[in-house]
């Protein structure tokens, strides 16, 4: 039997090479993500452990958690605590780590290391192990500062450079003294880091006298567990967290294979899709060819081969398909491996270099799935083969498909999507949380249903775009009974490409109508002209709101100050503005009292008010975080948003209580309104400042579009994998259908149809396949995308349904183009067939 | 040995075959099928094409019909040289003025009976002249099964509609490959009659070839090829007249 198989593999090479390709291109996805991830996860621990090989034991501060009226703090990492963990018995010596967000900028005032990957720290007395130094020395005083080797030679820095940075909000225009190597795990990633002295690291950042984390170095001798619990014993316990420099590297590694097993979640769940996509194709090959032999077949049977041999020896090709599809798919998802990471690195995010790791897990996974994948998808033929009877052999007609296996097919469908339409309908009326596991079942359910009804659904769809076709004449009209005859064979293959569209454009719709929600709800409540912000949304120096309120044309201005505080035994959150000029700057709904900031008199947004029973009039006490308390008055009660929710009250009464003030945003309107003239002055105003970002409403409205691009064109990337095995299932079956008329076709061109129908006539058949995938598809999507937004509404007030008909239109377009690039083979081939071979009888 | 046409008979040629050659292969492989053959086939007549396997006479058909490429001589269709055509030109030429009948039906599964006549003119993209078509499906007596698919008809149905498409265009010249091969003895019968009235009848003019003597007799003539040459010629054949020359033949082919 395995013979038999083996050579009917051999004999079919042509025919499979579609299957094994689209298996392939599967099984290359798997094993290149998991190629990718573990050599980056790889690199990445290595890279960081290096970064704790001078720290025996890391001092930490312990969180004290609010309690009562008590708002919780961070206790201070005192010199006399570092002097004093310095001094245990067993500690060599002990480093004071400051940090915090330093933007650098390069000549052209654009940011070195990105929003987030600007940081800063200190640099310890003048000689620090954690930073070598390459040239020059350790930076003294305020106007000296140290930066990376890669950081500068991006960015053209040398010893004695005057360089521009920020750390909240003014500008400083210190010296570069000294540049230095680092394993900083952040730098390694493309980050800049740049180095204070302690002191002025200590002012700048906001934690003057103190440090956020003591290193501890042990004697030699020493290991780190006993100077952990020398440092235990001497430092009090209450307030700091003492972790061994190996743990943290433990820590450390276990935090990135988390975060980059998230990643390689998210990547398989793509190749999947790409997989199950690939199921069709196989699928459709395997019914193919076992139709194809079912004369053959049936001669096994009758010399005495049983049912369950058949089968077997159908399966047996399917092994030997999926090893070959296997192995070819993880010799190319090495390649994708390296590639990304190469790729990565052309992007600018340099990622820390390792080899490349392909474990045994990888090999095994990817001959697994590509071996599985192909049997599981073969076994239905397998079994239909099974079910040939033996006197098939003598007669010449092959086994069609009953009328009867059709309408329970039908049956089965039309309970699966109408059990699948219902629940997705059920979905949408409940909760967000449950609703969403609910409206998965259903989505699962309803695309089954299609899957099983897209052969009675193709004939109508199809019909109706017989008046189009029409117009190409014979071509046409061939074309469209050519894409109804094997319905099954059809449906398979516009199901295949429904699902990558299914998928794409219910993301459109969610991500464009979520971006118009989002985009409504921020710029609708503003009044303000612009809104200035830190560019990693880091916290801004109440300096910056002194410094825009007195530019030229400012009319109004009020910072958004953070403050903790304890209501009635819970921590609530504070807004600091500007009570006189909160209302000109925004727009907020009052649905009960009025928007008046001023004094003790305050305004909550909706969900507080429920949660506290507040209402005008209602008066609370709220303790804040330097253990006072202040008597409030609600004056007001608005509707909250992304950017304003909680309690706003006035600075002149919060700021007091606060022993390090740090604005989030500060909204700004100036007397000319929004132009690029006065976004110019203030941007000025600022000293030109590339930690700072000056937006107008469009700017806000344009980051998020920006944001939710990105995000869309990330999926359409990862879906492009599922559209291309796809492709390459329009391109099997017209392949298949090339290959089982060619006497068709031979006749049609021996009465008279020239190569260029023939040809039209191939891709019109695949143009109705591709864009009956397409309408399905996008119909499907448009109602998951309606059903989820459905879902969000009850959680966004402002969301609404967006339909992006530029956007499907392009997607049928691209079916479309898929469909005629599908042909261009199989098309060919026809127009070519030799009409006297396929005209001959047999 | 070639034959020149016959004196006497002074209708048109449909088509003609001169010097025709089909070679194929080089050297060691060389095969010549078609061996400088001259042959008229005149307006209204219905010639038969006989000969053993290996003859030449379905080669004959195919380079004469524009299906096949030949290496040297001339066809003509009408007026139309066939050498200098190129593939679409060919196309149309076998289109607007040709007809074709197959041994294996060919008639597409898809269609129905009448659509399946009417493809030639649907190709052309021509609209069908609507008495002639009548005529000819009359004469085919298909009239109660045009609705019909080829798997709903017989093997004998199957053909007359096969015929019928061939004749509803209305073609210079049809030609015929084994029409009756795959029909039991009275269908073929039946569709021998039809392509004898068409050309008593419509005038039509008709090539068949053959190696059956009984469906040989229903022709005007018939050319008896052997080894890619014309080697015998008969008029008002009868069944027994053809198959004692087949004989002849056989016998020759053995002993040489």
């Amino acid at each position: 039997m395995f013979r038999t198989a083996l050579r009917n593999v051999l004999a079919h090479k042509a025919r499979l090479l579609m299957t094994v390709l689209a298996v392939m291109l599967g099984v290359a996805f798997v094993s290149g993500t998991l190629v990718f991830t573990n050599t980056i996860s790889d690199a990445y621990q290595k890279s960081s452990a290096k970064g704790f090989d001078r720290v025996d034991v890391a001092v930490r501060p312990e969180y004290q958690d609010s309690e009562g009226d008590k708002v919780g703090t961070t206790p201070r990492l005192t010199r006399a605590l570092l002097d004093k963990a310095a001094k245990v018995p067993g500690a060599a010596s002990a480093t004071g780590v400051v940090t915090g967000f330093t933007a650098l900028a390069d000549k052209d005032g654009k940011l070195v290391g990105g929003d987030w990957q600007s940081a800063g720290g200190n640099y310890w007395g003048t000689e620090d192990p954690r930073y070598p130094l390459v040239s020059g020395h350790a930076p003294r005083g305020s106007h000296e500062v140290a930066i990376d080797s890669a950081t500068a030679q991006r960015a053209g820095y040398r010893v004695g450079d005057t360089v521009r940075l920020s750390v909240d909000g003014p500008v400083l225009t210190p010296t570069v003294s000294g540049i230095f190597t680092t394993d900083d795990g952040n730098v390694a990633a493309g980050g800049s880091l740049t180095l204070f002295d302690t002191a002025t690291a200590q002012s700048l950042f906001g934690k003057k006298g103190t440090y956020d984390e003591i290193d501890v170095q042990a004697a030699p001798g020493t290991g780190q567990a006993a100077l952990k619990a020398e440092l235990d014993k001497a430092l009090p316990a209450k307030l700091v967290d003492t972790t061994t420099g190996r743990q943290l590297a433990d820590d450390q590694a276990e935090a990135i294979s988390s975060s980059m097993s998230g990643l390689k979640q998210g990547l398989l769940v793509f190749a999947g899709i790409a997989l199950f996509v690939g199921t069709f194709i196989i699928a459709n090959t395997f019914t193919m060819l076992v139709a194809q032999r079912t004369r053959e077949l049936a001669l096994l049977r009758a010399v005495g081969a049983s049912r369950r041999q058949v089968t077997r020896s159908v399966l047996l090709e399917a092994f030997a398909v999926g090893a070959v599809a296997g192995v070819a798919g993880l010799a190319a998802g090495v390649g994708i491996g390296a590639g990304l990471r190469s790729l990565l690195g052309s992007f600018g995010a340099s990622v820390p270099d390792g080899p490349l790791v392909i474990s045994p897990g990888t090999v095994v996974t990817a001959l697994a799935v590509g071996i599985l994948i192909t049997m599981l998808a073969a076994w239905l033929p397998g079994r239909r083969a099974a079910k040939i009877p033996p006197v098939a052999a003598m007669s010449s007609v092959h086994a069609q498909a009953t009328a009867k296996s059709l309408v329970l097919r039908n049956t089965l469908g039309s309970l699966f999507a109408a059990a699948g339409v219902a629940t997705v309908l059920a979905g949408t009326r409940m909760d967000a949380d449950t609703g969403q596991g609910v409206m998965g079942i259903g989505a699962v359910l309803l695309i089954i249903g299609v899957f099983i009804l897209t052969p009675l659904l193709s004939r109508p769809l199809i019909a109706a775009a017989a008046p189009v076709l029409r117009a190409f004449g014979v071509s046409g009209k061939l074309a469209r009974q050519n894409s109804v005859r094997n319905p099954r064979r059809t449906a398979a293959t516009a199901s295949a490409l429904m699902i990558g569209l299914t998928l794409i454009t219910g993301m459109t719709v969610m991500a464009g109508s979520l971006q118009q929600s989002i985009d409504k709800m921020a710029s609708s409540a503003i009044r303000a002209d612009y809104v200035v912000s830190m560019a990693n949304r880091g916290p801004l120096s109440p300096e910056v709101e002194k410094k825009l309120a007195a530019a030229d044309g400012v009319t109004a201005s009020s910072p958004l100050r953070n403050g903790e505080s304890r209501i009635d035994g819970g921590t609530q959150y504070l807004t600091g503005v500007d009570g006189a000029a909160i209302g000109k700057l925004t727009d907020l709904k009052v649905t009960d009292g009025s928007f008046t900031v001023g004094g003790t008199r305050v305004v909550v947004d909706e969900d507080r008010a429920e949660q506290h029973g507040w209402k005008a009039g209602s008066r609370f006490t709220a303790h804040f975080e330097d253990g006072k308390a202040a008597r409030l008055t609600v004056a007001g009660v608005y509707e909250g948003n992304d950017m304003l929710n909680g309690i706003i009250l006035d600075n002149k009464v919060l700021t007091p209580h606060l022993t390090d003030p740090a604005d989030m945003q500060v909204m700004v309107k100036t007397a000319a309104g929004a132009s690029d003239a006065v976004k110019d002055r203030l941007e000025k105003t600022l000293g030109t400042n590339p930690a700072i970002k000056v937006q107008d409403k469009q700017d806000i409205s344009n980051e998020i579009a920006q944001m939710f691009t990105l995000m869309l064109n990330m999926v359409y990337g990862l879906l492009g994998m599922a559209v291309i095995v796809a492709v390459l299932g329009v391109i099997n079956t017209l392949a298949m259908s090339v290959f089982e008329r060619a006497q068709e076709i031979g006749m049609l061109r021996a009465i008279g149809l020239d190569r260029r129908s023939v040809k039209r006539m191939v891709r019109l058949e695949s143009l109705v396949i591709s864009l009956f995938g397409g309408v399905l598809g996008i119909g499907l999507g448009v109602f998951f995308g309606w059903a989820a937004g459905e879902l969000l509404g009850t959680k966004m007030p402002t969301y609404e349904l967006v339909l992006p008909w530029g956007r499907m239109a392009v997607f049928l377009l691209l079916a479309g183009v898929v469909g005629v690039l599908a042909a261009l083979w199989p098309a060919r081939r026809a127009a070519r067939l030799n009409m006297l071979t396929a005209i001959k009888a047999e | 040995m070639t034959t020149t046409p016959t004196a006497g008979r002074t209708t048109a040629v449909a088509a003609r075959a001169t010097e025709l050659s089909k070679i194929y292969g080089q050297g060691e492989t060389r095969v010549v099928a078609l061996d400088r053959v001259s042959v008229d086939f005149r307006t209204a007549e219905f010639t038969a094409i006989m000969g053993p396997s290996g003859s030449g006479k379905s080669t004959l058909m195919h380079c004469v019909a524009g299906l096949d490429t030949f290496s040297s001589g001339s066809v003509r269709i009408g007026d139309t040289e066939l050498g200098s055509l190129k593939d679409k030109q060919l196309t149309k030429l076998r289109r607007d003025k040709i007809g074709f009948i197959f041994q294996a039906f060919n008639l597409l599964p898809t269609l129905t009976a009448l659509e399946n006549i009417t493809l030639p003119m649907d190709i052309a993209g021509r609209k069908p002249d609507k008495a002639w078509l009548d005529r000819v499906i009359e004469m085919v007596g298909l009239s109660g099964r045009l609705g019909h698919r080829p798997s709903q008809l017989s093997g004998g149905q199957q053909q007359r509609v096969a015929v019928a498409r061939a004749l509803a265009s209305r073609p210079e010249i049809i030609f015929g490959d084994e029409p009756t091969g795959n029909l039991d003895s009275r269908s073929g019968a039946e569709v021998l009659g039809f392509l004898r009235n068409s050309v008593r009848e419509l005038g039509q003019t008709v090539v068949m070839v053959t190696h059956d003597p009984v469906a040989a007799a229903y022709a005007d003539r018939v050319i008896f090829l052997a080894d890619g040459r014309i080697v015998d010629e008969m008029y008002g054949p009868t069944a027994d007249s053809v198959l004692d020359t087949m004989k002849q033949f056989d016998a020759k082919g053995r002993t040489s």
